[in-house]
């Protein structure tokens, strides 16, 4: 049978890289700017903090190249969409081809290494307590970062002035440069910052999911970040619920199929997706207005003409 | 609304545009005979005409002086399906054209393209590999196989061998692929050593004919030293997605398989066994890095020699067309070292087992062998002929499963 | 300091310019990376951007073949400019061209062996509706639940490939294939190929239909009522409620259009130059056309000649793959790059630069 116990651990450790790009693109769209070079920004953290951790020999050094290759890939976009004014569609779908290229090329020398290893956040013995216990205190470092984000993201955006100035930003551009906002200022740090989500997304795969590196290993991780995203109806708790559900669905037709329950494969294997779209149907049928809150001004591209 | 007439002009430009450029296209004659994929039963002597014409007159681009380059090295191509760097599949078919070239240093010219999509992109790669001067050309994935006969169809001076295919159209193809089977055996008899729950895991990838006869090779010699055992398959639908891999490792040891076989190539699996203390087998590569535990063998895809012997064939002039199935005796299926994580007399046994499938002397699917429904597939002391093994579509007698579909 | 100025009216000048010199720019900054790679730059930017067009070995071979490459790309990004022009979005081509390649070739194949001459064009409407049936998935949920468009769009794509798996190992494999994956070959019997219509040429029935699709979506924007309701609802969506465009039938059309000609590309393609239903049948046609319709800047011209270009670096570049050995990565980052400039430098039609501040505000 299924213990609940290694599924909700599984699929948290699952999640993580999902939710930490999701987390940072829906950032970055909150503040008007769609950028689709999630997949882009992923691999070269993964690359990044791959490289680092391998030489400096440390996993947490990692991380904090990770970010930074994302970011810095992120600032590319930075300046194209918000210095030349680019089609940001385009621009994110061209992130993304060059960050894999260049990923792959960078990483070359890479492949069939094991990075050093990343200790769990807490000690063997309080995590073997009870369920309870093996849920909550079983993770890594970056689990938990994962979470602290979530909640920190959430009480930003709506708590905060700088949250406030964000998602007018988002909403109504011209109105907020009205008021004396720098619009593209504030769109550049967003996009840094969902850069700097994806590329920490990419290092945890790297580092902690595979743990190797070989090219092309995102296999469209950011893409599934993106709808997560848009499942959340850009709220950061429903990207979470939203992330968890899509590892959850994964992670347990992976379990269904290896116990000796059967179901059919196919199904079992197009799951993660359909149920993903079924829930999203429920959830917009039920609250018609609340769910298309997609920022006003997503996508389009600011020019103060004042 | 009033002005129609930019309109007009603006429609005659794209219509202009669009002529100009099949124009253009048809404009030069196709050297050695390069027409793509489709005959020439549709052929329309009286367009092309006007076509050329038209051409001619826009601009003169027809520079269709064919022009036979011929190097002076044999020039070999190789057409892979994923990325060199994969450490998989390709990585080792890329070994093979280096020992291509470390053994015949400057009489030979390999050039390779990869991450070449099945299909129509396959084709043109071919056909331009060609056109820059190769002689020989080793497509490596099931999927080129349309394409590779078509090509050859084409160009009867060149010779192709085309891996893990069936189909040899014309006497310029040969195909080529391993007896992965005899390697699975091996491992499946030290994985029913060696699991303690009785429980072996199995990451799959796609339901066809070489990951089922895998499946069974591993399970027939797992539950020949281990009647318990019984066999949990996961099928990923992917050759290569690493997180996902890495997933229904976990998933299976969280279903108490403490040894888990696996048909995707990354190393994924690897860190998931060796944190659950599981045993599991390097696949394509050695992957020695998670040697002498949780890798505690490996099963190696060794194109080496095969490729190194069939270039020489063909730069001597001697090359024939041929379907070749070898296995461990031809070294084309290797077997990775076993560590000392695998109890000495298990090792014996296994290289026992290694032996008399080099020999000749056993064969692992030896009957009486039944299939998954109870019927007879296989009486004793039978073993089946190539053919129906290489499709092999059913599961034998004991695992408790269904392929999907 | 430099500063942009906003252009009553784009430059005419720079609308043909500024590609031109992105290109030169990417022949540059990519003749630096393949430095830097230890390849010859010059002899790498020749490769990719001239010898596919005029080398006399391969010009005769690559010319038709850029067609065949791009045919597909256009195709598909005619259909999905409309949606993205009137603000609908529908990323999930390449689950409806997989579709539409399923359909099409399962009807074809229910025929088998027939020759008559009736399937092929059957086939046609067959993954046409395939792919319509596809994308309205998204549409029916958009207009009934208000599920957003992107992420149904998108995840169908895994669902389908999902089927696409099955349908090759499964429901349309080969009967007389050994066991092994994939269907009939549809392009080697003649009642369902798809044939080159100009021999030699590379013009087989995908590529003849989109050329016609991009004269009917010039037609459609410029003289239809759709195409003007398209571009209102895409500039100005409360002034469309205001004129009485319906919404949903908007998004109903957009996706239905863009579906059945996903579709339909993937069945050409399927029948035509790829030959087969296969595990791994599609190559990313439905995520480039999104590029090439962006970078067409969502016209039907501007697309013609974006996935021509498009085509060219992905010939160019197996090209320099196997005349000098340059890793397909750099290929790719190297098409990154080129997509970089003419985005950047599309600036230029738009708007002026300017030095110096501001004068007043």
């Amino acid at each position: 049978m299924i213990d609940p116990v290694t599924l909700i651990v599984a699929l948290i450790g699952a999640s993580t890289p999902i939710l930490l790009a999701a987390i940072g693109e829906l950032v970055v769209e909150k503040s008007g700017v769609l950028n689709l070079g999630v997949e882009g920004m992923m691999i070269i953290g993964a690359i990044c903090g791959f490289m680092t951790a391998v030489n400096i020999g440390f996993s947490w050094s990692g991380f904090v190249a990770g970010a930074a290759g994302g970011a810095i890939l992120s600032v590319v976009f930075a300046f194209l969409t918000q210095f030349l004014l680019s089609n940001q569609v385009a621009t994110g779908l061209a992130l993304t081809l060059f960050g894999l290229g260049l990923a792959a090329l960078l990483g070359e020398a890479y492949s069939g290494i094991s990075p050093p290893l990343t200790p769990d956040l807490f000690p063997q013995t309080l995590q073997e307590g009870s369920a309870i216990s093996s849920i909550i205190f079983g993770h890594d470092p970056v689990i938990y970062l994962s979470l602290g984000l979530v909640a920190a993201v959430w009480y930003v955006l709506q708590h905060t002035r700088a949250g406030l100035i964000l998602r007018a930003v988002g909403e109504n551009h011209d109105a907020a440069h009205a008021l004396g906002y720098r619009v593209v200022r504030i769109r550049c740090l967003a996009i840094i910052f969902g850069g700097a989500c994806a590329g920490l997304g990419g290092a945890y795969l790297s580092l902690v999911r595979v743990p190797s590196w070989t090219e092309g290993m995102t296999a469209g991780a950011g893409w599934i970040a993106l709808a997560i995203v848009v499942f959340a109806s850009w709220r950061p708790w429903r990207a979470l619920l939203g992330a968890y559900l899509f590892g959850g669905i994964a992670a347990l037709q992976l379990r269904l199929q290896a116990s000796d329950i059967t179901v059919p494969v196919v199904l079992l294997d197009m799951s993660p997706y359909i149920v993903t779209i079924v829930v999203l149907v429920l959830m917009s049928s039920n609250r018609v207005r609340a769910t298309l809150n997609a920022p006003a001004a997503l996508g389009k591209v600011f020019h103060a003409s004042g | 609304m009033a002005d129609h007439s930019w309109r007009v002009k603006f429609m005659g430009l794209i219509l202009f545009i669009v002529a100009g450029i099949v124009a253009w296209v048809a404009a030069i004659e196709p050297n050695r005979n390069t027409c793509p994929n489709q005959g020439d039963h549709k052929m329309n002597p009286t367009f092309k005409r006007i076509a050329r014409a038209v051409a001619g007159a826009l601009l003169a681009l027809g520079l269709a002086a064919p022009v036979a380059a011929q190097d002076d090295p044999f020039h070999v191509g190789f057409v892979y399906v994923g990325p060199v760097g994969d450490y998989g599949w390709t990585w080792t078919h890329d070994q093979g054209r280096q020992a291509v070239e470390e053994a015949y240093g400057d009489k030979v010219h390999t050039t390779y393209v990869e991450s070449v999509p099945e299909g129509a992109d396959a084709e043109r790669v071919m056909t331009q590999m060609i056109l820059n001067g190769a002689d020989m050309i080793f497509t490596t994935s099931f999927g080129y196989m349309d394409a590779t006969n078509n090509v050859a169809a084409r160009f009867p001076d060149v010779v192709f061998e085309h891996a893990t295919g069936y189909r040899r159209d014309h006497p310029n193809v040969a195909t080529y692929s391993a007896r992965f089977y005899e390697g699975r055996a091996v491992m499946g008899h030290i994985a029913g050593h060696m699991t303690e729950s009785n429980i072996v895991g199995y990451i799959a990838s796609h339901p066809i004919p070489e990951v089922i006869r895998g499946i069974n090779a591993a399970y027939l010699h797992a539950a020949q030293v281990n009647p318990d055992v019984e066999f949990r398959i996961v099928w990923v639908y992917t050759w290569f997605d690493p997180a996902v891999e890495a997933d229904a490792a976990q998933a299976l040891v969280d279903a108490g398989a403490d040894v888990v076989l696996q048909h995707t190539d990354s190393t994924a699996p690897m860190t998931v066994l060796a944190e659950a203390g599981a045993y599991g087998f390097g696949q394509a590569s050695d992957m020695l890095q998670f040697a002498p535990a949780p890798r505690i063998s490996a099963i190696l895809d060794q194109w080496s020699a095969y490729y190194v012997r069939r270039v020489g064939e063909a730069m001597e002039g001697t090359w024939e067309q041929a379907d070749t199935w070898d296995g461990i005796s031809a070294g084309m299926v290797g077997i990775g070292k076993m560590t000392d994580a695998i109890p000495p007399e298990v090792r014996a046994s296994a290289m026992a087992l290694l032996d008399s499938i080099a020999s000749g002397e056993y064969h692992p699917f030896t009957g009486p062998i039944n299939t998954q429904d109870g019927q007879v597939w296989l009486t004793a002391g039978e073993t089946p002929e190539d053919g129906p093994l290489a499709g092999m579509e059913f599961y034998v007698e004991g695992i408790d499963a269904e392929i999907p579909n | 300091m430099l500063r942009l100025e906003k252009r009553p009216a784009p430059a005419r000048g720079w609308i043909i310019g500024a590609p031109i010199l992105a290109v030169l720019l990417t022949m540059v900054a990519g003749g630096l990376m393949f430095a830097l790679l230890g390849k010859d730059p010059a002899e790498s930017i020749r490769v990719i951007f001239w010898d596919p067009l005029f080398d006399d070995r391969f010009a005769g071979f690559s010319r038709p073949q850029l067609l065949v490459k791009a045919g597909p790309l256009i195709l598909i990004a005619i259909g999905l400019s409309l949606g993205f022009r009137a603000g609908i979005w529908n990323i999930g081509a390449e689950g409806q061209y997989i579709i539409g390649a399923i359909c099409g070739a399962g009807f074809g194949l229910a025929f088998f062996p027939s020759e008559n001459p009736l399937i092929f064009p059957g086939m046609i409407i067959a993954g046409a509706l395939g792919g319509w049936a596809w994308a309205m998935i998204p549409a029916i949920l958009r207009t009934r639940f208000r599920t957003n468009e992107i992420l149904v769009s998108l995840l169908l794509v895994y669902v389908a490939e999902a089927i696409l798996a099955t349908a090759a190992t499964g429901f349309l494999r080969n009967p007389d294939g050994a066991g092994f994956p994939g269907s009939r070959n549809l392009a080697r019997h003649p009642g369902t190929d798809n044939p080159e219509i100009f021999a030699g040429t590379g013009v087989h029935w995908g590529v003849m239909t989109a050329f016609i699709a991009v004269i009917a979506a010039c037609v459609l924007l410029n003289r239809h009522i759709l195409g003007y309701q398209i571009k209102l609802a895409g500039q100005a969506p409360r002034a469309a409620r205001f004129a009485g465009v319906n919404a949903a039938r908007l998004i109903i059309l957009c996706l239905g259009i863009s579906g059945a000609v996903a579709g339909m590309a993937g069945l050409f393609e399927v029948a035509g130059p790829a030959g087969q239903i296969s595990i791994d049948f599609n190559s990313g046609y439905g995520f480039t056309a999104i590029i090439v319709a962006f970078l067409g800047r969502l016209h039907p011209v501007g697309i013609l000649l974006a996935g021509l270009l498009m085509a060219l670096t992905f010939i160019g570049g197996e090209l320099a793959q196997l005349m000098l050995g340059v890793p397909a990565p750099a290929i790719q980052a190297f098409q990154g790059m080129l997509l970089f400039f003419l985005l950047a430098l599309d600036v230029l039609s738009n708007y002026q630069v300017r030095i110096g501040y501001r004068t007043a505000a």
